[in-house]
């Protein structure tokens, strides 16, 4: 450091000119450090975890300890397709989330219409609050308020009571309700958000045409929301496919996740072979759903 | 850059992360052959103080200790606090299996671990050793339960008792009647309770089906109900895909089970003492028993994680949990019998360690105390079904 601070020009560039100067030179350099935090959370976040994922599905556990033994064989998967539960439980797991996204659509559909296409931007604003208010409170809170509801004791029972009926709520048709309400948020969102996208000259058009109320309504609303639907059902179905805590809290049958959870303590490498078929259901879904146009939807 | 350099690069640097990878799961896996425990029994933990003065010094710059525990077992957390300094953190464990894994996070400093966790726990090494002379209390604990196979191995303690109690046949008395008196009540096929049995989730209760077949199936030639070779294993698990399709619910979460009996959504079945205990404070009809064929149970023992990050106040921890006081609360509190009979006398019901038979040990010659199914059948020769066979199993029957 010189001691003379009225030295001739030109002065030194300052610490951040010069590196400025330096980035506008080498512009990749820029590009490379933006992009590293987020390609590296991908690649080693997302993707190293489902390398480790597929890696611990090929090793053993020790009998006695459950101790994870790092050799690799193929026993996991020979077990998971030969072993008629884990059938049952991924084909019970895959219906359950097709009913639910089939109940969750055809729900989600007119009130998503509702709001886009005939109520007032008043009302609007409060339905959207309304279909998001369950969002803010706790997952746990809802599934056990249902368990409540579900129960012998609970509402649903008591309301059929007086006619000498009743409703075994802790069952599949009981989980079927649970996950329906639970994710119809995630379905009404994007069917809200696709419908309000269809543009009016098209519907005007069509009555032009001479199309009625219905067959517009039929011929081109729901072609055009029908991209919406499939991304809003790949919510639904992935959602309904992962879950344990409800499976667990209402039935006494076990799905995809609920073996998952068990196996996790006392058998990782089984634990992970079988989180394999949920990715590939979900792989084979996505590319159904791109070619439905979903993605666009989204 | 050119697309030239661009093809071969891309390839390049996936294949690069890919042995990256692969060499961090290796790695991840190199030390659990080190950690393998169980011979030369050294008490040292690092960090660890050498005298009872020197741990309290120590506990207070820790000033935490995270304890992985069955729901309700830490208490006076608030004392503990203001006598050592340490910060009690704790987090519940639903099975024996749930307390492993949680413990194997290494996020931890000790387990109040039931049997069929210790012994697996000791044999990997994830529990220390324990130096009992610097736990003032562990001298008041009755001999009796020191130095058994699932809290020592080569008699020397790894952690200190905690206290013992049995799983109970437990019915609400408005809807099960005669009162039963047998385990029978939930195994036989024909009940009347179909639908509204609980069952404990977890492959230890194939254990409850080997006891009834202990007493009612004496050809079998079961002995000890964890110890099961083909033909045995195979009558149990029979039993209980008998029983599968009448069970209403399958419990982890003790909560969840207390609602079931509040609800009436279940009316029998098998829960802890802690369940019982909560039920009929809130004037619900529930009634808890040992039946007459025995029962499983569990002899619990708080154990401190080998690489443990406060272990100066696990330490403190662990003379805390079998002082008197302490004992007295969970022993009432859960519903068991404690170690330290020296809670007898501050219990709030004066009879408490009488009801819970705490000093009667021929009491509990019929309460088989959860452990873990080996190969050698404990020890004592001839081949058995695993743990992992019961783990298996259990996901069949559960189906």
């Amino acid at each position: 450091m010189t001691s003379t601070p009225y030295a001739e020009p030109p002065p030194r560039p300052t610490v951040g000119r010069r590196l400025s100067t330096f980035f506008y030179r080498h512009s990749y350099v820029g590009l490379f450090l933006l992009l590293l935090v987020p390609i590296g959370w991908l690649l080693i976040g997302y993707g190293g975890s489902l390398f480790v994922l597929l890696l611990s599905s090929l090793w053993d556990t020790d009998p006695f300890t459950s101790e994870v033994v790092h050799t690799y064989n193929l026993d996991n998967f020979r077990r998971i397709l030969e072993e008629d539960v884990y059938r049952e439980v991924a084909w019970r797991t895959i219906k359950m989330a097709a009913l639910v996204t089939i109940a969750d659509a055809v729900l989600a559909f007119p009130i998503a219409y509702y709001m886009a296409r005939v109520a007032a931007p008043r009302t609007r604003n409060l339905l959207v609050v309304a279909v998001l208010m369950p969002l803010w409170a706790s997952y746990l809170v809802k599934a056990y308020a249902w368990r409540t509801i579900l129960s012998g004791a609970g509402v649903i029972n008591w309301a059929l009571d007086p006619f000498g009926l009743s409703f075994d709520g802790y069952s599949s048709v009981g989980l079927w309700l649970v996950f329906t309400y639970l994710w119809l948020p995630f379905m009404i969102l994007p069917v809200y958000a696709g419908l309000e996208r269809i543009p009016t000259s098209l519907l005007e058009a069509s009555a032009d045409l001479g199309g009625r109320s219905l067959r517009t309504f039929f011929r081109v609303t729901v072609p055009l929301a029908f991209p919406a639907v499939v991304a809003g059902s790949i919510f639904t179905f992935s959602l309904t496919l992962g879950d344990y805590i409800a499976p667990d809290l209402i039935t006494s049958q076990q799905f995809i996740g609920t073996v998952i959870y068990d196996q996790r303590g006392t058998n990782l490498p089984v634990a992970a072979a079988f989180t394999l078929v949920p990715i590939a259901v979900m792989v084979v879904y996505l590319i159904v759903a791109k070619r439905l146009k979903a993605f666009e939807a989204l | 850059m050119n697309d030239a350099r661009k093809s071969w690069l891309r390839p390049a640097a996936l294949a690069a992360l890919l042995v990256a990878l692969a060499f961090a799961a290796a790695s991840c896996g190199g030390d659990d052959d080190e950690s393998g425990g169980g011979d030369a029994a050294s008490t040292e933990i690092a960090g660890l103080g050498t005298s009872l003065d020197e741990i309290k010094q120590k506990a207070r710059e820790e000033g935490e200790v995270d304890l992985i525990q069955w729901p309700g077992y830490a208490q006076l957390t608030k004392e503990f606090k203001q006598q050592t300094g340490c910060t009690v953190k704790t987090k519940d464990g639903a099975t024996s299996d749930d307390m492993v894994q949680l413990l194997t996070s290494g996020q931890y400093d000790g387990v109040s671990a039931s049997g069929n966790a210790s012994v697996r726990l000791m044999a990997r090494g994830d529990v220390a050793p324990v130096n009992t002379d610097l736990i003032p209390n562990y001298a008041d604990v009755q001999e009796s339960i020191k130095n058994q196979d699932y809290n020592s191995r080569d008699g020397q303690p790894y952690g200190v008792p905690h206290g013992r109690g049995p799983n109970l046949l437990a019915w609400r008395t408005d809807a099960v009647t005669p009162a039963p008196d047998s385990w029978g009540a939930i195994w036989d096929t024909n009940t009347p309770y179909k639908g509204k049995i609980s069952i404990y989730d977890d492959s230890i209760f194939i254990a409850d089906a080997a006891l009834y077949l202990k007493a009612t199936k004496p050809d079998l030639g079961i002995d000890n109900p964890y110890q099961l070779n083909e033909e045995q294993f195979n009558a149990s698990i029979d039993l209980l895909k008998g029983l599968a399709p009448n069970v209403g619910e399958w419990w982890a979460d003790y909560a969840k089970q207390i609602q079931s009996y509040a609800n009436k959504d279940v009316v029998i079945g098998t829960t802890w003492p802690y369940q019982v205990n909560t039920l009929t404070a809130d004037k619900k009809p529930v009634k808890g028993i040992k039946p007459k064929e025995g029962t499983t149970g569990w002899s619990d023992t708080w154990m401190i994680y080998s690489k443990a990050k406060h272990p100066n106040c696990m330490y403190l921890w662990m003379d805390h949990m079998i002082s008197p006081e302490a004992q007295a609360l969970v022993a009432e509190g859960f519903g068991e019998a404690p170690v330290n009979l020296k809670a007898c006398a501050l219990t709030k019901n004066k009879n408490h360690c009488d009801q819970f038979h705490a000093s009667d040990d021929s009491w509990w010659d019929d309460v088989y105390y959860w452990t873990t199914p080996t190969a050698d059948c404990g020890g004592k020769g001839g081949t058995c079904k695993t743990q992992e066979d019961w783990v298996n199993a259990w996901t069949e029957i559960r189906g």
